[in-house]
């Protein structure tokens, strides 16, 4: 893994590489996603108590999934950036911001329209969808914060340290439901009051949800996933590109000084 | 509405609808932007480099 991240550090090769795995991860994404939006609707019973509305957890989960992955990713490459100075860290940490926004973005709009039904409201600011939305608004703090600096050197350190700050959100956001019980530590958190289900798919004991709507759900996660990484390559792709352009920008720009200070001199 | 899909989600179809809609339409519109900044950018550098404009390396790339 050290190995592939040190060789893809060269941009040249990274953009080569890209090039050929991004059409292929786009097509994988594309036939995961349609066999499991084919499950969700044509191949999954209703559940028992939430009735047909069940077929909401099949792309809110995976989005929810997505929103924290994405800030994770973000931390991964921030400390890449600040500690190895690996060159494509600002590049992956950048490019993945407003991806991850969009997906926490979905998650908390599906959540609502999911809660509506089950809960009877669309918003109660209990931990779980508190910490998210504070999730969502990190995302955007990143993103502004990135943009509000010319200097983009200066701007990408700053952003990854609060990258790295802001990841405390996550295991808030999944202790916020579930707790946290470490006896041989003496830790002991009780869960927050919430309306949140706990994790059926993602706990110790296996999966708490019949086969039946688990498969169509796990289809998804697989197909959102493979549909994010795509779109986090394309982006750095395009990043890169923007850099590139920007290099030449600027040696246009050194050169036309470079030929004015030369007729200037000849004036002279 | 929908009844060419053949689907009866019973009385909370409308917020079923409303959720797969939503993330399709933001889907569609992040891989639309992602499309066009891409072209945007190459437009951008094969202009540059059709007036003779080099970086120094071309094989090292991010422009850093």
């Amino acid at each position: 893994m050290q190995n592939l991240t040190q060789r893809l550090a060269n941009p040249s090769r990274f953009m080569a590489f890209s090039a050929v795995a991004l059409p292929m991860l786009a097509l994988l994404a594309g036939g995961c996603l349609a066999v499991g939006i084919y499950m969700a609707f044509f191949a999954s019973p209703a559940d028992y108590q939430q009735g047909q509305t069940v077929k909401i957890m099949y792309i809110h989960v995976p989005s929810a999934w997505l929103g924290m992955m994405c800030y994770g990713l973000i931390a991964l490459s921030s400390f890449g950036l600040l500690v190895f100075r690996h060159p494509l860290a600002d590049v992956s940490a950048k490019a993945a911001a407003p991806i991850g926004a969009a997906f926490t973005f979905l998650a908390l709009v599906t959540g609502s329209l999911w809660g509506k039904p089950m809960w009877g409201t669309y918003w109660v600011w209990d931990a779980r969808l508190t910490s998210v939305l504070i999730l969502f608004f990190l995302y955007l703090g990143l993103i502004a914060l990135r943009t509000s600096m010319d200097d983009e050197a200066l701007a990408s350190k700053l952003t990854a340290v609060l990258a790295l700050v802001g990841v405390v959100i996550l295991p808030f956001i999944k202790i916020s439901v579930e707790g946290l019980s470490i006896p041989w530590l003496g830790i002991e958190i009780p869960s927050w009051n919430t309306l949140h289900q706990p994790s059926s798919v993602l706990r110790a004991g296996g999966p708490t949800i019949h086969r039946s709507i688990l498969i169509p759900l796990l289809v998804n996660a697989l197909g959102f996933t493979l549909l994010f990484f795509a779109m986090h390559l394309k982006a750095m792709r395009n990043e890169i590109l923007r850099r590139r352009a920007l290099a030449l920008t600027m040696a246009e720009v050194n050169r036309a000084q470079r030929l004015a200070a030369g007729t200037s001199a000849q004036e002279a | 509405m929908m009844a060419p899909l053949l689907l009866d989600l019973g009385k909370h179809a409308v917020f079923i609808w409303s959720s797969y809609a939503i993330v399709a339409i933001v889907i569609v519109v992040l891989i639309a932007w992602l499309v066009i900044e891409g072209r945007k950018y190459q437009r951008q550098i094969a202009q540059l480099e059709a007036r003779g404009t080099r970086r120094r390396s071309a094989s090292e790339g991010s422009g850093r």
